[in-house]
């Protein structure tokens, strides 16, 4: 298994290189440049901070300096925030939205779960219609509309949380609430979903037959086969969260990687872009990796790869 | 020999038309939308306020007779603002899911039925887009292209297309092998007659099904935009931007959420009810006796 | 004292259209150790009857309207669900038909196995193993101790099923129903699971309800035998008494339309030929006994000109598949699927292509029609060699080859009326100039193949299997073709409507002068149509020739096991077995 691992991560390369050059030109295409906005500084001196970035040469030599410094592993300095390398911005809030990701995801699945498997064995009962209701709410409401809602009732409201930042451990309830709470909601359906069409499947007449009980039937017999929709789904979401999370920060005022992405193609920040991009990538490529051996694991016929 | 059923030419959209008109749950939804877009496209005509005019004097006022919905920041009519924006958003919505369909279809129609390398190919092209950040390249776009009104939805809509032209992919390399298909082949039909007289009706149904469910997504996605600042832009409105503005003051002026944000909610349930509706209505497996 | 004992059972199935009687006032009774044969065409009610014993009818839209079933004392029919828990996989167990989507494919066998066990008898995964292993062995699987912690997917269709019945018989259940489970297997698979059933009855006790609608089976195995007919049963008895002297005219119609291999036959007789449905208005169907009209046309021998060549002839086909394809490499390893195989036809004679699955008739006959390219060889129709041409220059060949496949259901656009399916082919090929004519065309193409002209705006999913094929015969036939490719066309069908199909077959073939190459496992169906037959096992021909040769002198020791495994069912074999 070690060896798929790393062969995959060696196929994944060449797709990192075409990405990084992809957006490399397509961020070039974008008019404006890294210093056009700022405050009015006279044409001289402008002309002298893009030489220092090395913005004055023709573009493939920018293009193939830019390269041979990825492939020693140098994303290179934020043209934006001045002093700081792309990697050290990255780093130092990659980790917070990794963090905000984890906890989301965990609540999702703790609330989505749950709720899909009981919507899928009271099948058109009152209690299915109820969670699918609830989980469609969950989906229909963005979440700059679910977390100020939350922050008036738990914070301003109840006074149990404090609406910024990311300091304790009860800052990050409501934002991971927030954002849990969506991907709760798509969660429940497809489990359900995914349970349906496993249980009607001739293997689950199989287990009847035998005299099982209608849990054994959901547990051990329907359980694998049903959950690996939401598998294939979460890895996409995961990531999802990761660059997506910005709503999430400017409203709940959190340090992470979210809002570099905004930020960086808004001022043109070159180098921050690429640095984004390639990351983002990166967590893609490590993801489908761990869903696919997850979905290798539930499913013994796909491990023949 | 069973004879042939009474009613004659009953064709498969007949027989799925049956069973989603009786789908109380879709039948509803599809009754709610078609309101709420039939209100959206007539009620700013026939209101006798106008949505981009500002009228200082009366603004910030809560519901009343006049305003039965009340007025914003700028003193225009909430009600007038909010229809005037669902014309935008469902417009936004529903062409970015068309452009996404088109591209989309015939992407995934031409990868899945000529398979090989072209496929893989052509599906490796759209793993690596998919592997770009939306966000940014969104942004990138709209930048690029300026803010214009129209290439708001191309930009969404060259987003979405990827996981059409998945599902298509998926879908025509399924059928491709089965044997009406090579029954065709081996009557000397050409690919292009194969491709659209054969395999494209047939998958049609989880097209629409997907469809339905991407204009509710395009619509969020135009409200994550105006959260930007890069979706519709003043004095256009959308209900995405009316949410945005709504939420940063509900804590003073709650109606100005409310009220958008019920018609958007509404439109996003009943369409992905409808959704839902469509696919347990057009499920192939009751087709066969 | 019978073990069960069904009286006036009625399933009966509430839909939107109209209530289905599945299963209409049927009494059977079951004996400790005895084997009862329910015998039946699809629709006949025979599944139904099964699922109603084990509470495994799906309720809505189905209810059971009257009748008990007593087992041991209590009714079955009264059980509730927890009641029916209680007995399901503890004294009375169930086999299904097809293996593969019957076993769970996530789940290990070991797992599986011992699952009765542990839901019936608390037994520990530690003790139940053991029993499993037992089982296993028992069932004639080797390595048992290896293989028990396998997943499905690794197992052979025939494997499975054997597994299927391990599970099954793991908690010495009184009665093992067994819903079709032979139906998809090969031929020589399917000899060796009733063999290993009839030795399980006879170490273990067990009682045997076998459903199936295949007589020869049933004449294999079954010691009694119940014959289902729209979900009544028409006639029951000793397996002896019901084919020697059937009785209701269902019954000898259906022992009358098989081919069998030592019947002369040229047209078959069909059901209809016995028996006539008159349907009442009040939905109540009355069956009527006919005389059989059997009048045999000429027998003719269809002789080869030796001066004459060949309509078709094929020299050393292969059909090689790659195994995995990468964007950059190649292919390595290659699946041999046609591996040199050489044959040729005379016009207006039938070559018949026998062998089990996966030996790869399939692929011949698709290759021949360039389906699917050939890796090597030679194929020659008429003066034209074809293994080289790209599809482009085909499609004049298109007009002379065509072929009729396996399944009715996948074989039409679910989407075309069938005057759209019928003269499309006519107007890519610019056949009648106008749509009207090509209409009538289409008309005279269904009434040839016994089909009306109304029903030329209606949609394939109107029709029953049996309708369906008949179609894809005048769909192969628009073109007026010389040469039709028959593959598996009629395997998936009821014996009494596969008798009709094939009847059709050689009629359309004496008045068009029809060159067919006939695909089937079926050893019986094919001696019945061809003329010459080729053997194939593992992408090559054992043995080819004259057909009547080779049935009554095989020379290959395949053919030979061939022949063998088709069930016994004259009366002769039956005497022998019960005596």
């Amino acid at each position: 298994m070690g060896l798929y691992v790393v062969k995959r991560l060696l196929q994944a390369i060449p797709v990192l290189l075409v990405i990084a050059t992809l957006t490399f030109f397509m961020v070039r295409l974008a008019p404006g440049g890294p210093f056009d906005e700022e405050k009015k500084v006279p044409p001289e001196i402008k002309e002298r901070i893009e030489k220092h970035y090395g913005l004055d040469q023709p573009l493939w030599k920018q293009y193939l300096s830019y390269m041979s410094n990825l492939v020693q592993g140098d994303l290179g300095p934020s043209f934006k925030y001045a002093g700081w390398t792309v990697a050290e911005l990255i780093g130092s809030s990659a980790p917070v939205s990794l963090m905000l990701g984890l906890l989301a995801m965990l609540i999702a699945l703790s609330i989505g779960l749950p709720a899909g498997l009981i919507a899928a064995l009271y099948k058109n009962s009152p209690t299915d219609y109820l969670a699918m209701s609830a989980a469609m709410i969950g989906i229909c409401l963005p979440t700059f509309v679910m977390g100020p809602l939350l922050i008036l009732g738990f914070s301003s409201g109840m006074g149990w949380f404090a609406p910024l930042g990311w300091y304790t451990w009860s800052d990050m309830v409501l934002p991971s609430l927030t954002l849990g709470l969506y991907f709760a909601a798509y969660i429940a359906r497809l489990t359900r979903g995914g349970m349906l069409e496993v249980l009607s499947q001739d293997f689950i007449r199989t287990a009847r037959a035998k005299g099982a009980s209608e849990r054994r039937v959901m547990l051990k017999h329907a359980l694998k086969g049903g959950l690996l929709p939401v598998v294939a789904f979460i890895g996409p979401a995961f990531a999802g969260i990761i660059s997506g999370s910005f709503i999430i920060e400017t409203i709940f005022f959190i340090p992470g990687l979210g809002r570099f992405f905004v930020t960086s193609a808004l001022n043109r920040d070159y180098t921050m872009v690429l640095g984004t991009v390639l990351f983002y990538a990166l967590l893609i490529i490590v993801l489908n990796i761990i869903v696919d051996l997850v979905q290798a694991w539930l499913n013994p016929r796909t491990r023949l790869e | 020999m069973i004879a042939a059923k009474q009613t004659p030419g009953a064709s498969l959209w007949r027989d799925a038309w049956r069973r989603l008109s009786r789908n109380r749950l879709a039948v509803a939804s599809g009754v709610t939308f078609i309101t709420v877009t039939f209100i959206c496209l007539l009620g700013p005509f026939v209101s006798s306020f106008d949505p981009s005019k500002a009228d200082l004097q009366s603004s910030y006022q809560p519901p009343s007779a006049d305003h039965w919905f009340g007025t914003d920041g700028l003193g225009r009519d909430l009600l007038v603002r909010t229809l005037s924006g669902g014309q935008i958003s469902l417009t936004v919505g529903i062409l970015a899911t068309a452009v996404s369909l088109v591209i989309g279809v015939t992407w995934g129609a031409i990868a899945g039925y000529f398979g090989g390398r072209t496929d893989s190919l052509m599906m490796r092209f759209v793993d690596i887009l998919y592997s770009l950040p939306f966000v940014i390249m969104v942004i990138l776009l709209m930048v690029m292209f300026g803010r214009n009104f129209i290439l708001l939805f191309a930009a969404i809509g060259l987003v979405e297309w990827l996981t059409m032209a998945r599902i298509v992919r998926g879908q025509v390399m399924a059928l491709k092998n089965t044997e009406f298909v090579e029954a065709a082949r081996a009557l000397g039909y050409s690919r292009l007659r194969i491709i659209f007289r054969h395999l494209l009706p047939n998958i049609i149904g989880p097209v629409i099904i997907y469809a339905t469910l991407t204009v509710p997504a395009v619509m969020l996605l135009e409200a994550v935009l105006s959260f930007l600042g890069l979706g519709v832009q003043p004095p256009m409105s959308s209900w995405g931007l009316l949410i945005n503005n709504g939420a940063e003051k509900i804590d003073v002026y709650p109606w100005l959420l409310v009220f958008p944000a019920v018609f958007f909610s509404l439109t996003l349930f009943s369409l992905n009810f409808i959704g839902d509706g469509l696919r347990d209505a057009l499920d192939p497996k009751s087709s066969k006796d | 004292m019978p073990l069960l004992e069904v009286d006036n059972l009625k399933t009966w199935f509430h839909t939107r259209d109209g209530v289905v009687r599945a299963v209409d006032g049927i009494s059977f009774a079951l004996e400790k150790g005895q084997i009862l044969g329910i015998v039946g065409e699809s629709g006949s009610g025979k599944s139904v009857t099964v699922h109603s014993l084990m509470g495994l009818v799906p309720s809505p839209p189905g209810r059971i309207e009257d009748g008990n079933a007593t087992f041991d004392g209590s009714d079955l029919l009264q059980c509730s669900q927890r009641e029916f828990r209680d007995l399901r996989g503890k004294r009375i167990a169930m086999i299904f038909q097809d293996p593969m989507t019957s076993l769970n494919p996530y789940l290990r066998i070991s797992e599986q196995l011992i699952e009765p066990l542990v839901i019936h008898e608390d037994a520990s995964r530690e003790d139940a193993l053991p029993h499993a292993i037992e089982m296993l062995e028992k069932v004639g699987i080797r390595d048992a101790a290896e293989r028990v912690h396998s997943y499905p997917h690794e197992f052979s269709g025939g494997m499975r099923q054997r597994v299927m019945i391990a599970m099954a018989l793991i908690t010495n259940p009184e009665v093992l129903i067994a819903d079709e489970p032979t139906t998809a297997l090969d031929v020589t698979v399917q000899a060796q699971i009733l063999r290993l059933l009839k030795e399980l009855r006879d170490d273990l006790g067990v009682s045997v309800i076998f459903i199936t609608h295949d007589l020869g089976v049933v004449a294999e195995i079954a010691d009694d035998i119940a014959v289902m007919f729209r979900g009544k049963i028409v006639e029951q008895g000793s397996a002896l008494s019901i084919f020697e002297n059937p009785k209701h005219p269902y019954t000898k119609g259906l022992l009358a339309c098989r081919p069998r291999l030592d019947s002369t036959f040229i047209i078959l007789p069909t059901v209809a030929d016995f028996l006539e449905i008159v349907e009442a208005e009040d939905g109540e169907t009355e069956l009527r006994e006919k005389e059989p009209d059997l009048k045999q046309p000429e027998p003719e021998k269809k002789v080869a000109d030796e001066n004459e060549e060949s309509l078709l002839e094929v020299r050393e086909l292969a059909v090689h598949f790659p195994v995995r394809k990468s964007l950059w490499r190649g292919a390595s390893e290659f699946v041999k699927a046609v591996d040199d195989i050489s044959f040729k036809i005379f016009k207006g004679h039938t070559l018949g292509l026998v062998g089990e699955s996966g030996c790869g008739k399939t692929t011949t006959g698709r290759a021949i029609l360039k389906l699917v390219e050939p890796t090597a060889g030679e194929i020659r129709f008429g003066n034209d060699f074809l293994q080289h041409l790209p599809p482009s220059a085909m499609l004049p060949f298109r007009k002379r080859m065509q072929i009729i496949f396996q399944d009715p259901y996948a074989s039409l656009n679910p989407r075309l009326t069938l005057e759209q399916t019928l003269t499309e082919p006519m107007a890519v090929h610019g056949i009648s100039k106008s749509h009207a004519e090509r209409r009538d065309r289409a008309v005279a193409l269904l009434e040839e193949v016994g089909l009306e002209a109304a029903f030329l705006r209606r949609y394939p999913h109107e029709f029953s299997g049996g309708q369906r094929q008949r179609l894809c015969v005048a769909r192969a036939l628009s073109l007026e073709p010389e040469f039709i490719v028959c593959d598996e066309a009629v395997s998936a069908m009821d014996v009494s409507v596969q008798a009709q199909v094939l009847n059709l077959l050689k009629e359309l073939q004496a008045r068009r002068g029809l060159t067919y190459i006939f695909i089937s496992h079926d050893l019986s169906v094919v001696k019945f149509m061809a003329d010459t037959m080729a053997v194939m096992r593992a992408g090559i021909i054992v043995e080819q020739g004259d057909a009547e040769e080779i049935y009554a002198n095989p020379r290959d020791e395949y053919t030979q096991q061939l022949i063998d495994a088709i069930p016994r069912d004259s009366v002769k074999s039956i005497r022998k077995r019960v005596a």
